[in-house]
């Protein structure tokens, strides 16, 4: 008798999410644990999408700098560069510039910028704050508002903001992020709480908090993994939505994507490093189930994406 | 756990009125307010219904159906009403169950029609000797009613094992039994069987106040040994359900799981 490889079925399904309206990009909808598509239906691969600031990113390291050198000073040429120069499929606009402790810019500079962007783009937007929970709540009702009807992301909602941003959001027909700190039960929670203002389940994106290979991933991963198995084994409706891996920020800010070649000969090519760092933690990350993923490296993306053909 | 709403029965005093004036209002409200507490299914316990039990029954169906998407498990000792009712019933919304059979020979009939119908029937383990001692002569039937059922045609995955709930007040040592019949039904079959009980049987007997506590309490010691289903109050079950659901790990816990 010909061997028969044993196949799981699960009572749950990822929802499926669309964002955008000129080229709209789908992702989540399927029913079986990542790239089990031997076992089920895997309807739209993940999506990956370049993150942009409101302000030069003078903060980033060099590797990642250069990348973006002559088009990051402004937002909208920068916009423009990674949809037409990198082939982004989505667009991440994160507004560094509105915290307290940077340039605080106010919610209507912040609406300003985004109407420009959304203006010269035509892939979808995801608009975050700069993760203060003060100012987010001003600064993302005001963009909010501004991308009306563009169906855009916003984010993100917390537990401490999540009220005024996510009515935002509802108002203005756009999906959420809503993230908890590295803990399955309060990723739930919020979730409930969210939908409990009627806002749709079906258009939330579920942020459990990224960490960066060396600094805590596996937390990242067993959360993300132990989501996707309340989604689909216990058919959890509360735990359906696709997830978020903001992998860029945390990446390139750890010692590994830094540190000159001068200093730590044994660790080799800084530029390669940084790279296969956010490569690394990406590809972690859609294996234990993200559907959406914030880079910055181009060439990181074009690996990830390698390694999203290969499995799919 | 699947919790069948228990509610409708004809010992209830409105149920019984409703059901002699054919008034759908009160079936229809109390069919609503179960499926709404977290009831999988809907028992129609029409009684014996010597007189004009296969009317009431398809009666009693179409009524519940006409409002509540859920399939219904027929109580009545009358095997004509059974088949009446499975012949209106609504499978688009599940396949119905038949509340029961047993090892006494008159109750055989029911297997017949649940073969005939594709129903999913209950075995009750008690012959026509009277009631089982303990766990073991509740096992010793559930035994001779599977393999009648596989006579009959009827997959074993489509049989529920029913203990028999006793009494506390008078039978205090079947709590026990039930409980561990329960367990060793279970291990009759691999796929494991399927049990249920008629849950407030437990506390029949009872002071008011008790009756909640005493049903609530021995559905988690049931549940934690392997329960399927309860015929219960879905509206006095709920929070047990789901804390217990929660501690044995089958729902992710979260501070509002109680609302959810």
């Amino acid at each position: 008798m010909a061997f028969v490889a044993p196949k799981e079925t699960y009572a749950g399904k990822v929802f499926e999410v669309a964002i955008g309206t000129d080229k709209p990009v789908v992702f989540g909808g399927e029913n079986v644990l990542p790239f089990h598509s031997f076992e089920g239906n895997v309807p739209s691969r993940p999506v990956i999408a370049f993150e942009i600031q409101d302000t030069a990113p003078d903060d980033w390291p060099e590797t990642v700098k250069k990348a973006h050198a002559g088009v990051s000073g402004d937002p909208v040429t920068w916009a423009k560069h990674c949809q037409d120069a990198l082939g982004a499929k989505a667009i991440a606009l994160r507004l560094v510039g509105t915290h307290p402790d940077r340039e605080n810019r106010s919610p209507e500079e912040a609406a300003k910028t985004v109407r420009d962007v959304l203006a010269a783009v035509t892939v979808p937007l995801i608009i975050l704050g700069s993760n203060n929970v003060e100012k987010d709540s001003a600064v993302l009702v005001a963009v909010a508002e501004a991308a009306k009807d563009r169906n855009c992301i916003i984010g993100k909602a917390q537990e401490a903001n999540y009220k005024t941003i996510a009515a935002a959001a509802m108002a203005n027909s756009h999906k959420l992020i809503a993230m908890s700190e590295l803990d399955i039960n309060l990723s739930k929670q919020l979730n409930i709480l969210i939908t409990q203002m009627g806002f749709d389940k079906e258009k939330l994106i579920t942020d459990p908090m990224c960490s960066a290979l060396g600094y805590g991933l596996e937390y990242t991963y067993s959360v993300m993994e132990r989501i996707r198995l309340a989604a689909l084994t216990q058919n959890d409706a509360t735990m359906q939505q696709p997830m978020l891996g903001d992998v860029g920020m945390y990446v390139w800010k750890v010692k590994e994507t830094q540190a000159p070649e001068a200093d730590l000969p044994q660790w080799g090519s800084l530029a390669e490093r940084g790279i296969a760092w956010e490569t690394a933690t990406a590809g972690s990350l859609i294996l234990a189930g993200a559907e959406l993923l914030i880079m910055r490296h181009p060439e990181a993306v074009k690996a990830v994406e390698k390694f999203i053909d290969e499995l799919l | 756990m699947l919790i069948i709403g228990e509610k409708l029965s004809i010992i209830a005093k409105r149920v019984r009125e409703a059901m002699l004036n054919k008034d759908k209002g009160p079936i229809q409200e109390i069919a609503t307010n179960q499926w709404k507490q977290g009831a999988g299914m809907i028992d129609a316990n029409i009684g014996p219904a010597e007189d004009g039990g296969e009317e009431l029954m398809q009666w009693m169906v179409t009524t519940i159906q006409e409002v509540v998407p859920l399939p219904i498990c027929l109580d009545t000792t009358n095997f004509k009403a059974v088949e009446a009712g499975l012949q209106v019933h609504n499978n688009e919304w599940g396949r119905p169950l038949i509340n029961s059979t047993s090892n006494d020979p008159e109750r055989f009939p029911m297997m017949e029609i649940a073969a005939k119908y594709n129903a999913q029937l209950i075995g009750l383990t008690v012959g026509k000797g009277g009631l089982p001692a303990d766990a073991e002569e509740r096992a010793a039937i559930a035994a001779e009613i599977m393999a009648r059922a596989m006579e009959y045609g009827i997959p074993l995955e489509d049989l529920f094992l029913d203990p028999l709930v006793l009494q506390i007040a008078t039978s205090q040592d079947h709590a026990l039994h039930v409980i561990k019949a329960v367990k060793m039904f279970q291990e009759l079959n691999d796929p494991a069987m399927k049990t249920v009980v008629g849950l407030s049987n437990i506390s029949n007997g009872c002071p008011r106040a008790l009756r909640p506590i005493l049903n609530k309490y021995y559905l988690t010691l049931l549940t934690y040994e392997g329960l399927t289903a309860a015929i219960a109050d879905p509206h006095e079950v709920a929070e047990t359900v789901k804390t217990t659901d929660v501690i044995m790990g089958k729902t992710l816990y979260a501070h509002s799981y109680l609302e959810m």
